[in-house]
């Protein structure tokens, strides 16, 4: 099946005129309380400064960092496994599931239990597992996929949220009144996080000076599930390293502000060493991060903290909708991030952008987005057959731009056809550009001519 | 000084009043200008579709044209990016190249652009010049406020510049983006043009005829009233035309 590109999933989108606006204006605001909290740090650029450079001494000792990690996480009581790939991963977390006999799954967020597909396998395997971060147990009811790494059904309306509580928890009919939809939420989960045996979490920052790490939530929902279940099982990508607990202030400060413009998120919990009679498993994923390390010009994405600032930011994603990407990791990163997966399944993903950069300078931890999704580009037209009439296109510019007089040729016949062509045809379904906007009135003459008659002597 | 003028391709050819008021505006600000008849294209259509190997030819005849002078001026902040980045050597003697207002603040240093607009203009800061040339400081950016179109227009007497809601979006234009993802470039340069409009733009200008043509392209088509000129031209004192 050929996968529909962004254009198209845009397109759709926005047939949506309202919705599109709402959905804008939604993540717009969320970049404003970003500016407004980042404004209130006079060294803010100094901590992006500081956090990049950390990260990028993370990803050139990785290797070192990742044993030191795992030695002190071991000292510390805390099983340590390592997967390859998604696929082993999920076979860990089954295989610990098993081992203990549980029955019943909590999970607060992880894109990489997303990323790996690990409800659907546990699902599979006849688990349920919960999803216990608000947003995402809506979108479970849904039987959707996170629209955004950090507010995963922000494509939904109150009363879209309304309609689901109905069908799955028994709200109200009709009722959209967030209070009282949370309030359901919250007496649905408590139910949930008193009955489960085993609680699953992603890892937002692990220390390898201690060997323990650091999930953050709004919701206190991790630590709801860890402290009430006896075994926790802790799925961290390998980058999601630093190498001492004092840099963590600096992530900790940068991470809120940059997601939601919070001073800093509801609950840092932090853990290192499993509670007596309990069991604390750290399982490490590569899932292809040590192939993205070997690209030269993309291994800077590795860095990302999940903060979701460039989708708020990006001007096309607040049109399109997070779906538009059809990735795991929507908006600017995960388009310099998923090519290195499946480079034709993505293909489209690099285009999806004006290269306007305000990704780039809202990262947090300074990635060169846009950079990237330019090397992208000239990856994807090299490796790929995406766009045959393109290629020509471009190679016949290339050859006409090298050559002024085919170029002041070029330019002289296509203002001279613009002129005596009608607009029914200028116009026409095939002018994509003239779809919604006139072209240009065209001159008499170039510049080029009118210097040559005004101004050479 | 030498100074050559680097006319992006699509200004010469639907353009030339933006290309005739940069010249006369550098002209009366003292410069010695000279335009190389056989510049073409700085080839950043082809680079950013991913067609950068395709380019060779016309960063080599760039090089040809403009290698010789000490600086280059482009009324383009996002072709001026494009040579800076991808067509000029990095060599310490290798030509500068400037966007116009750039070259205008920090070279020719002007304090008093002698020009009158009585209109209430909006600015449309295209992304290129904003946050590849860093002509001004963005919003995403914590750093001191700086911003030298607006400085510039800031001297044009009589005229009243208009405060924006999203003082720095993109227009939506992205060179081939425009017509690959129409649906969402449209979307945005609609967008675009209601935060004008709402604010009472009389005149929108920028730094980059790219993205003017495009939000031109709506405007014409939607019958809006708003006027859109280059920076050059309002700088030159030209007319609304
Ligand atoms: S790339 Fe940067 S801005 Fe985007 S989610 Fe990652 S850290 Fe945040």
């Amino acid at each position: 099946m050929k996968t529909q590109s962004h254009a198209q999933a845009a397109a759709e989108f926005i047939k949506d005129d309202a919705r599109t606006h709402w959905h804008d204006e939604t993540l717009w605001h969320v970049r404003q309380k970003r500016d407004l909290s980042a404004q209130g740090i006079p060294e803010w650029e100094t901590l992006r400064d500081t956090a990049s450079a950390t990260k990028d001494y993370v990803l050139s000792h990785l290797d070192e960092l990742l044993e030191q990690f795992e030695a002190n996480a071991l000292a510390n009581g805390v099983e340590v496994l390592w997967a390859k790939d998604a696929q082993e991963h999920n076979e860990h977390v089954y295989r610990i599931l098993q081992e203990n006999k549980v029955s019943n799954i909590v999970k607060s967020k992880s894109i990489l239990t997303e990323e790996c597909g690990l409800n659907h396998y546990l699902e599979d395997k006849g688990y349920d597992v919960v999803d216990t971060d608000l947003g995402e147990r809506i979108i479970q009811f849904a039987k959707q996929a996170p629209s955004h790494i950090v507010l995963p059904a922000i494509h939904l309306k109150k009363q879209d949220i309304g309609e689901i509580f109905h069908e799955h928890i028994g709200t109200d009919e009709g009722a959209s009144d967030p209070k009282y939809l949370t309030e359901a939420a919250r007496q649905h989960l408590r139910k949930k996080f008193v009955e489960a045996n085993a609680a699953i979490t992603g890892v937002n920052f692990g220390i390898a000076e201690t060997g323990g790490f650091v999930v953050c939530t709004n919701e206190g929902n991790a630590d709801m599930g860890t402290h009430l279940a006896d075994i926790h099982i802790a799925c961290m990508g390998i980058e999601k390293l630093i190498p001492r607990a004092t840099d963590l202030g600096v992530f900790l400060r940068l991470l809120a502000r940059s997601a939601t413009g919070q001073s800093i998120t509801n609950y840092s919990s932090h853990f290192h060493k499993p509670a007596p009679g309990k069991k604390l498993y750290i399982i490490l994923v590569d899932n292809g991060r040590t192939e993205q390390l070997g690209r030269e010009d993309f291994k800077n994405s590795l860095k990302c903290i999940r903060c979701g600032a460039c989708m708020n930011t990006c001007p096309i994603y607040r049109r399109s909708g997070g779906y538009s990407y059809n990735s795991t990791v929507p908006g600017p990163i995960g388009s310099i991030l998923s090519p290195g997966k499946d480079l034709k399944k993505y293909s489209t993903l690099p285009f999806a952008s004006t290269l306007c950069g305000s990704c780039s300078d809202v990262c947090p931890v300074k990635i060169n987005i846009h950079e990237q999704l330019y090397k992208w580009r000239q990856v994807i037209t090299e490796n790929t057959d995406v766009d045959a009439s393109k290629n020509l296109a471009m190679k016949v510019a290339g050859y006409t731009f090298g050559r002024p007089v085919l170029y002041d040729l070029a330019g002289k016949m296509a203002r001279a056809a613009l002129k005596i062509t009608p607009d029914s045809l200028v116009y026409s379904s095939i002018n994509v550009w003239g779809k919604h906007r006139n072209l240009p009135d065209v001159p008499k003459e170039s510049f080029k001519e009118w210097y040559q008659k005004n101004r050479k002597s | 000084m030498r100074v050559g003028l680097f006319i992006p391709c699509y200004v010469d050819q639907f353009y030339p009043g933006v290309a005739k008021a940069t010249l006369e505006l550098l002209e009366k600000h003292g410069v010695e200008v000279d335009y190389p008849l056989s510049q073409t294209c700085c080839g950043q259509p082809m680079a950013n579709s991913g067609y950068e190997r395709y380019g060779k030819a016309s960063s080599e005849l760039f090089m040809k044209n403009f290698g010789g002078f000490d600086y280059i001026v482009a009324p383009s902040g996002s072709c001026t990016l494009h040579v800076k980045d991808h067509v000029l050597p990095k060599e310490e003697n290798a030509p500068k190249i400037y966007e116009l207002c750039e070259f205008l603040t920090d070279v020719l240093k002007v304090k008093d652009i002698a020009s009158t607009f009585p209109y209430k203009v909006g600015f449309h800061s295209s992304c290129h010049g904003l946050r590849g040339l860093r002509l001004a400081k963005c919003s995403e950016r914590m750093d001191p406020e700086f911003n030298k179109p607006l400085s510039l227009l800031k001297q044009v007497k009589e005229i009243e510049m208009i405060e924006l809601d999203r003082k720095d979006e993109c227009c939506g234009f992205g060179g081939t983006f425009a017509v690959a993802e129409e649906a969402v470039s449209v979307t945005m340069g609609n967008d675009r043009l209601a935060d004008h409009t709402r604010n009472g733009v009389e005149v929108l200008t920028g730094a980059d005829m790219s993205c003017l043509m495009h939000l031109q392209g709506l405007i014409k088509r939607q019958n809006s009233p708003i006027k859109v000129m280059h920076i050059a031209e309002i700088l030159n004192g030209n007319p609304v035309e």
